[in-house]
């Protein structure tokens, strides 16, 4: 087969795989540039002249905006705090994992397996019912802490999974070459481990972020209520109107910071996934 | 927790045995510092998940009902007996299974391809496929829920105009308003979604293939099929079940996409949806319990399922969902 041959066979592959991945996101990008009256013109594209900014500006400085822009705080916050919590703790659990010998290694990795196939749903009930006896429902602690079931266990394998790779003589090599324990770890060990820390952040919040069950089921008002769970709760701007454009408008902001962890760290992510996958 | 894991593989008994005699202070202190590392994220994972799933182990062997607390009311198992013997139950867990099996299905062959794409494509194109397929992964449920909803929808969409030569779709079709239609574009935005995760797990599979053995394939002038099905495959047998029994558990999880384009309307209401619908939506705290604490069983039949019928070694793996 010629260069120029295959080339062309994967420029169709990589055309095809692009449009799979992308397709449902130009979608929606689409639809959250139509106005209200084109909505139902039944064509993809919003029609010529018609596209509008008005669904962006209904949710950032109209109507919906004091909706959109609390879930959204809440849901970079309680994401990112949830990512914080559990990157620490996998960390310390990770590195003792990877480098210490101590009985109950296993059932520590077997319990993380077993809590991220746990049905978050089962989950709900009780804490639902536990977050309205001690005050911790429709809080941003009382979704941090369930967050935790769902980013904990897979920054521990991920995280595990780098760290059996981190060749630790470097540590010992480093103090015999003079330097004390501390120098040795954070100018031996620290460059090594910190892209896996990285990464194992980068999906810890993509999980976080995600979350609906929880975020539906344990908020109730706009103190703690995420960008899903609010999206669920979208109305249009008058009671006739279907709160499509917001929606739409809506999903694409909080898909932007995903797509710009993507670009930035596609490799880093690709690697943190795959890693943990294969046994070490 | 889960004890059908942890028995299969057991703890490493033989190691702690074989140093047990006379354990070095060095040793010693290594155990310790190594719980005191491990042990707050142990702890936490108990906490999050053993103790809810205990706490609605006992609110299911109640009578309680939210807007009448006082009546609360220790019935033995009388909830599970009420949901067992309730027709919405079964027809729910259907439903359940059906989108479980097709929609793995379907990602297993079509991430195969992916991973297949991913592991051969030409040096130039690697970084942007991966890129592209790591944006489905990226997404947020809801917002994959909604992009399909609204282009099959019968007001906002599109897609009755573009496939109306299709016998059966015309720009009157409400994809919502049956049982079928509305399963197949759950599905649809469910594997789109979860695709790429599986077949970044096939991708791992896919590297541990020795290269000799399918050039030596090659050399023998096996085709390219009879080298996937003889060679590869079975060489990466681990990594596929792995694959699948992760979808499937992650999938019979499925709320999300169901919530938001038909909330469980004309009979696509799934596992998940009845157990939030009861406590949630109805507050019946009992009942709900009890379905939580099914869904939590039916879980673990499946994980009991995989590993002793088909021998999935889990624990040399990762695991994870978005």
């Amino acid at each position: 087969m010629t260069s120029g041959k295959q080339k062309i066979i994967w420029s169709g592959i990589a055309v095809l795989v692009l449009i799979y991945a992308l397709f449902p996101v130009a979608s929606i990008l689409s639809t959250s540039f139509k106005a209200p009256s084109d909505l139902t013109s039944g064509k993809f594209l919003p029609s010529s002249g018609a596209s509008t900014l008005e669904n962006y500006q209904q949710i950032l400085v109209g109507d919906a905006q004091g909706l959109f822009l609390s879930a959204l705080r809440n849901s970079i916050g309680i994401a990112l705090i949830a990512t914080v919590i559990a990157v620490v703790l996998a960390t310390l659990c990770a590195y003792a994992i990877a480098r210490l010998d101590f009985p109950g290694k296993k059932i520590v990795l077997t319990t993380a397996l077993a809590v991220s196939i746990f049905p978050v749903i089962s989950i709900v009930t009780p804490l639902f019912n536990l977050w309205r006896n001690i005050g911790l429902y429709d809080t941003w602690l009382g979704l941090i802490i369930p967050y935790l079931s769902l980013t904990l266990p897979i920054s521990i394998w991920t995280l595990a999974a780098f760290f059996r790779q981190i060749p630790w003589e470097l540590e010992q090599a480093a103090q015999v070459d003079g330097a004390t324990t501390w120098q040795a770890f954070r100018k031996a060990i620290v460059p090594l481990a910190a892209p896996g820390v990285f990464t194992t952040a980068i999906i810890a919040f993509f999980i976080a972020w995600n979350d609906f069950v929880y975020g539906i089921s344990l908020t109730s008002t706009e103190s703690a209520r995420t960008v899903p769970a609010a999206l669920a709760f979208f109305t249009g701007a008058s009671q006739f109107e279907a709160p499509t454009g917001a929606i739409s408008a809506a999903a694409i902001i909080v898909t932007i910071p995903v797509v710009l962890l993507v670009l930035l760290f596609q490799r880093q992510i690709v690697s943190g996934l795959t890693q943990g996958a294969v046994k070490g | 927790m889960s004890t059908s894991i942890k028995a299969s593989k057991g703890t490493p008994a033989t190691r702690s045995q074989r140093r047990r005699p006379h354990l070095s202070d060095r040793a010693k202190s290594e155990r310790r510092l190594g719980w005191y590392l491990a042990g707050p994220a142990f702890i936490v994972m108990l906490a999050v998940t053993l103790y809810p799933i205990l706490q609605a182990f006992w609110d299911s062997l109640f009578s309680l009902r939210l807007t009448a607390p006082d009546d609360k009311a220790f019935i033995w198992f009388a909830n599970y007996v009420t949901v067992l013997s309730d027709p919405v139950w079964w027809r729910d867990l259907g439903v359940t299974v059906i989108i479980t099996i097709v929609t793995v299905v379907i990602e297993l062959i079509l991430g195969f391809a992916l991973a297949l794409v991913m592991d051969k494509a030409i040096k130039s194109l690697r970084g942007l496929l991966r890129t592209a397929i790591l944006v489905p992964y990226g997404i947020i449920t809801v917002v994959s829920a909604y992009a399909w909803f609204y282009a099959f929808d019968i007001n906002s969409g599109y897609v009755n105009h573009w496939f109306s030569w299709i016998p059966g779709i015309n720009p009157d079709l409400n994809w919502f308003a049956e049982f079928w239609p509305s399963l197949f574009v759950i599905m649809a935005s469910e594997i789109w979604k979860t695709t790429p995760f599986i077949s970044l797990l096939l991708l791992a599979g896919l590297a541990q293939v020795p290269g000799e053995l399918t050039e030596a394939a090659q050399v023998d002038g096996a085709t390219w099929w009879e080298r996937f099905r003889k060679v590869i495959v079975p060489n990466m047998k681990a990594a596929i079940m792995v694959a699948v029994l992760f979808r499937t558990l992650d999938a019979f999880r499925i709320f999300d996409n169901v919530f938001i384009m038909t909330n469980g309307a004309h009979g696509t209401e799934v596992l998940s949806l009845l157990a939030y619908r009861t406590s949630i939506s109805r507050l019946e705290i009992g009942l709900g319990s009890a379905i939580s604490v099914l869904l939590f069983v039916c879980v673990l039949i499946i994980c009991f399922v995989a590993i002793k019928l088909f021998k999935v070694d889990l624990a040399g793996t990762q695991g994870g969902k978005s």
